[in-house]
């Protein structure tokens, strides 16, 4: 098995699963009802993407294990997310400065992605960048929105981006893995994307009549399984049904 | 008594009666999702299809439709694959889709789906599918469901539903 595939494609399929929970946490809780569906749709798309690299995944490994087990087996060590995904999703203005600052580096990373060695990860990539698409417009519109409409608004999504801006530097960190699956053609060079990534954000945040955060320290660890104490309580909300039942199926 | 092996051409018509759950005027050839079908040497029938969004929940219903027609016309040994690439676009769906979905009240696709400028903040034009007007404006980017936009007719003041381009 290669193994370092493996581990590649569960920080994917993670970012995308525990991005997508957090979001379905809205379901119910939404500002206004086609927000309410706007955050469902899109959180069933990336636990849609989830599924389909946890099944790349599960075939990789060969083992017993399908996409159910990958995703409600593991405690929070053995999950690779980014700490960005996996905080609270706070009032609305966090949450969509999150969407959008995670959205736009997707887009990016799947864009590199369409043309992945690994003939999965393209074909995924294809796929996904079109749901993404949207993720960045619907996120977009609500930066400018509420950056260039109330007081409160505007102070709101404001702060919502000083308090997140350290938790970006994670998204573009090259360890090992990441260089290795870079320099086989499979995965993405994260560090060449970042001047893009800066630009693009902070053109719609100055038309957001937004300042974009200088950047500083970052949190760090995510991707080697060290998180924030906020996965723990995802996963176990996440995962409770299958750990009390085992093999319990709709 | 049923032909063991039919046509593939006589498959591919049995596919009409497979509707998409959640749109039940299309049938899977107008939405595109159906991309082959062979018999493979051990006459095996082999059908792939393709989800139009990755979180698709109708894609385990179309499945299951898709294997039922297939045992009601007398074939045990099938295979129903997903394929992820190339990936699933609007711009698959037949005519005939396209004028179901006005006829009943839904916008159809527009454009094509290559079109960059949507990301640069860009707005097409879509008619209203009620009083043909183009006069609408969008509500919504997600609608009742992952492959529709919610929009409002400025001329008929009605709400309708717009299949997105992708
Ligand atoms: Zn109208």
């Amino acid at each position: 098995m290669q193994k370092e595939l493996f581990d590649y494609i569960l920080r994917l399929a993670d970012n995308s699963l525990i991005h997508g929970q957090r979001l379905a946490e809205w379901c119910g809780h939404g500002p206004v009802l086609e927000e309410d569906i706007a955050l469902s749709n899109t959180a069933l798309d990336f636990i849609g993407q989830a599924t389909n690299l946890y099944k790349y995944a599960a075939e990789l490994e060969g083992q017993d294990r399908d996409e159910d087990q990958i995703a409600f087996l593991r405690d929070a060590d053995a999950y690779f997310n980014l700490i960005l995904l996996e905080q609270p999703n706070g009032d609305y203005a966090f949450t969509m400065a999150r969407q959008f600052l995670f959205t736009m580096w997707y887009y990016l990373v799947l864009e590199q992605l369409t043309n992945s060695k690994d003939s999965f990860l393209s074909g995924f990539a294809q796929k996904s960048i079109k749901e993404v698409k949207y993720h960045v417009i619907h996120s977009r519109d609500w930066i400018l929105r509420m950056g260039d409409g109330t007081e409160e608004s505007h102070q709101r999504i404001q702060s919502a981006f000083d308090s997140i801006w350290e938790y970006t530097p994670e998204m573009f960190e090259m360890d090992d893995l990441e260089k290795q699956m870079s320099e086989q053609g499979i995965g993405v060079d994260l560090l060449a994307l970042r001047p893009t990534w800066r630009s693009q954000v902070e053109a719609v945040l100055q038309e957001a009549t937004l300042t974009t955060p200088a950047d500083a320290w970052g949190h760090s660890g995510g991707k080697r399984g060290r998180h924030s104490e906020h996965l723990g309580f995802i996963l176990a909300d996440m995962q409770y049904l299958q750990r009390a039942y085992p093999g319990a199926k709709w | 008594m049923v032909n063991p092996s039919p046509d593939i051409d006589i498959i591919w018509d049995w596919m009409k009666q497979v509707e998409d759950p959640e749109i039940p005027v299309l049938n899977v050839l107008d939405l595109g999702i159906v991309r082959s079908i062979a018999w493979s040497p051990e006459q095996v029938l082999e059908i792939s299809i393709t989800p139009t969004y990755s979180g698709c929940p109708a894609m385990k219903t179309i499945e299951t439709d898709i294997g039922e027609i297939l045992e009601e016309n007398g074939i045990t040994r099938y295979q129903i694959k997903t394929v992820l690439a190339p990936a699933w676009t609007t711009d698959w769906m037949s005519e005939e889709g396209r004028l179901k979905l006005h006829q009943v009240g839904i916008a159809p696709p527009v454009g094509v789906s290559a079109d960059k400028g949507l990301l640069m903040g860009k707005i097409r034009t879509v008619r209203c599918p009620i009083c043909g007007s183009e006069d609408t404006s969008m509500i919504s980017q997600f609608g009742s469901t992952a492959c529709k936009a919610l929009y409002r007719c400025e001329n008929c003041l009605e709400p309708f539903d717009h299949f997105k381009c992708i």
